[in-house]
């Protein structure tokens, strides 16, 4: 559970905290489409490091250390699948600039983890129910969200009493190959989706009896606006995608390998 | 026997929901473990199957220290109830459900087959042997959760609120049925908040506050201490309560259970009578 660790918000406050989440969700994605449109390592790296002053502006270094290193199986998984394949196409041997390539990869993959892990940290589900309304989305759609994100928690620790009570009936999940691992899980999955399915329902009731949906056009008692540090995080978002795309289209960019 | 060796326990979240309790289970007893939301009693109890592991201290299980040993190896002399039933069927029939822990355990067939139909009887379930434990009301679907653990007849049972979502009629039947495993000698520890229903059976009684064991003693003397029961925040048992009041007419004030209070007034009315 050490990725949702990384995703949980917890309530500080930080000029991180205090932006508007609709700009910071456009920051994440502007990071997202840099980290995509560079394939070496040495801008995804800089991109890697430029995340760093935001997380320590936040204090959320601990649980971004945690969700980092909940991710390391994948990009370890990422890294070797990449050195593999490139392993196998290029008549069976290692060069640097694969293994570069290889790395790059991998990088790619945490740059893209690390923002979203900024943005989940930093945004709280209210702020970002409110953003989402506040974008036109339907409302009903927008409260799905947010209790969505809210439950995940909520259902982390279902799935481990649930782990305990098989437990204690003797169940052992680590036990067999691969597939018996897998259907090890069904005595777990079975009773956390019922559980879930018959809360989503008490859920609804709870809401209609207090009157979910009574009035067509709601209001909200905190209205979101922008403030100097949102104009400011504008002003970083647009110079780093023009800084990209031009960097992209006319400068060389040397490998580390060809620097050595 | 089961033994706690000042045991600290502390979760991911740094909570230390264990403060140093320790506690031994003789073979045969029954134990009722009371206190407050977050006193640690569930915590404890989970350290006697080994789905905790102590910190600090030593837990040991049939002179076994549960470190040693793996939760599905000390579950089969070790059952234990969880509060909700919901948390683990999920097998299409009772019957199968029931064969579950028994299937794990490596029980052959022949005996599988047995100790279910053993199982049914006695949590009264037979007509649902075949019925889906999704379609049971909640009470029933706790019997089967009972069932499921009873089937392979551990020699100690750990049940959390075993009589939440339980009409009288059932409180009743568990009452009895723990009785039962009194007179075979098996080992029950109860964590619960039913201070009524504690009061009817009168174990041994350990009150938990705040990760620490406050009190320890007959059911009949901490149910009636008015102190102890305040610090826990707990509730005297309604008969106590009336015998508090009367204690300054000369009535006994450890009274818990209804017949030995009837007993008292009608001894105080003899009295009178005499008078």
């Amino acid at each position: 559970m050490s990725v949702f660790d990384g995703l949980r918000f917890r309530k500080v406050h930080s000029p991180i905290h205090n932006l508007d989440p609709r700009i910071k969700f456009v920051y994440v994605i502007a990071i997202f489409v840099v980290a995509i449109i560079f394939y070496q390592i040495i801008p995804l790296l800089i991109l890697f490091l430029m995340q760093i002053p935001f997380v320590l502006l936040a204090r959320v270094q601990r649980q971004w250390l945690r969700s980092l290193r909940g991710a390391a199986f994948l990009a370890t998984f990422i890294f070797v699948v990449n050195v593999a394949t490139t392993f196998f196409t290029s008549g069976y041997h290692f060069t640097a600039p694969n293994v570069e390539n290889a790395a790059a990869m991998t990088l790619r993959f945490v740059v893209l983890i690390e923002s979203f892990s900024v943005f989940f940290l930093t945004t709280s589900p209210d702020h970002l129910g409110l953003a989402l309304e506040e974008s036109r989305v339907p409302y009903e759609f927008a409260f799905a969200f947010t209790t969505a994100v809210r439950f995940v928690p909520v259902l982390a620790e279902e799935a481990q009493t649930i782990m305990d009570a098989q437990k204690a009936r003797g169940l052992e999940l680590e036990k067999g190959g691969l597939l018996k691992r897998i259907r090890n899980y069904v005595p777990v999955l079975i009773p956390l989706i019922v559980s879930a399915i018959r809360r989503s329902l008490e859920l609804a009731e709870a809401m209609e009896s207090r009157a979910w949906g009574a009035t067509k056009k709601r209001t909200n008692l905190y209205a979101l606006k922008l403030h100097k540090g949102d104009y400011a995080l504008v002003a970083i978002t647009v110079g780093i995608l023009i800084a990209a795309v031009y960097i992209r289209l006319y400068v060389p960019i040397p490998t580390i390998a060809s620097l050595l | 026997m089961i033994e706690a060796q000042d045991i600290r326990y502390s979760y991911a979240n740094k909570v230390e929901a264990l403060k140093g309790a320790s506690l031994t289970i003789k073979d045969g007893e029954f134990v009722a473990i009371m206190g407050q939301n977050g006193a640690g009693k569930s915590t404890l109890v989970k350290h006697f199957n080994g789905l905790l592991k102590p910190s600090q201290g030593k837990v040991l299980v049939d002179g076994v220290e549960t470190t040693k040993s793996s939760v599905a190896a000390l579950s089969r002399n070790v059952g234990f109830v969880f509060q909700n039933p919901d948390h683990q069927l999920f097998s299409e029939t009772v019957e199968e459900e029931i064969a579950f822990a028994l299937k794990n355990f490596g029980f052959k067939p022949e005996v599988i087959k047995e100790r279910v139909t053993w199982a049914l009887n006695l949590m009264s379930l037979t007509q649902y042997r075949k019925t889906s434990p999704f379609l049971l009301s909640g009470g029933e679907r706790k019997r089967v959760a009972l069932a499921s653990v009873l089937a392979w007849d551990p020699s100690t049972l750990i049940l959390d609120e075993p009589t939440i979502g339980q009409d009288h009629e059932q409180k009743d039947k568990l009452r009895q049925f723990i009785m039962q495993m009194q007179t075979q000698n098996k080992t029950v520890v109860t964590v619960t908040h039913d201070v009524e229903f504690v009061a009817e059976c009168n174990p041994r009684v350990v009150l938990m506050k705040e990760g620490r064991i406050v009190a320890d003693g007959v059911g009949k003397e901490i149910l009636t201490d008015p102190a102890l029961l305040e610090m826990s925040s707990i509730v005297l048992p309604q008969i106590a309560q009336v015998f508090m009041k009367l204690a300054p007419l000369g009535f006994p004030k450890d009274v818990i259970d209804i017949y030995e209070a009837k007993a008292a007034i009608l001894k105080a009315k003899e009295s009178i009578r005499l008078k």
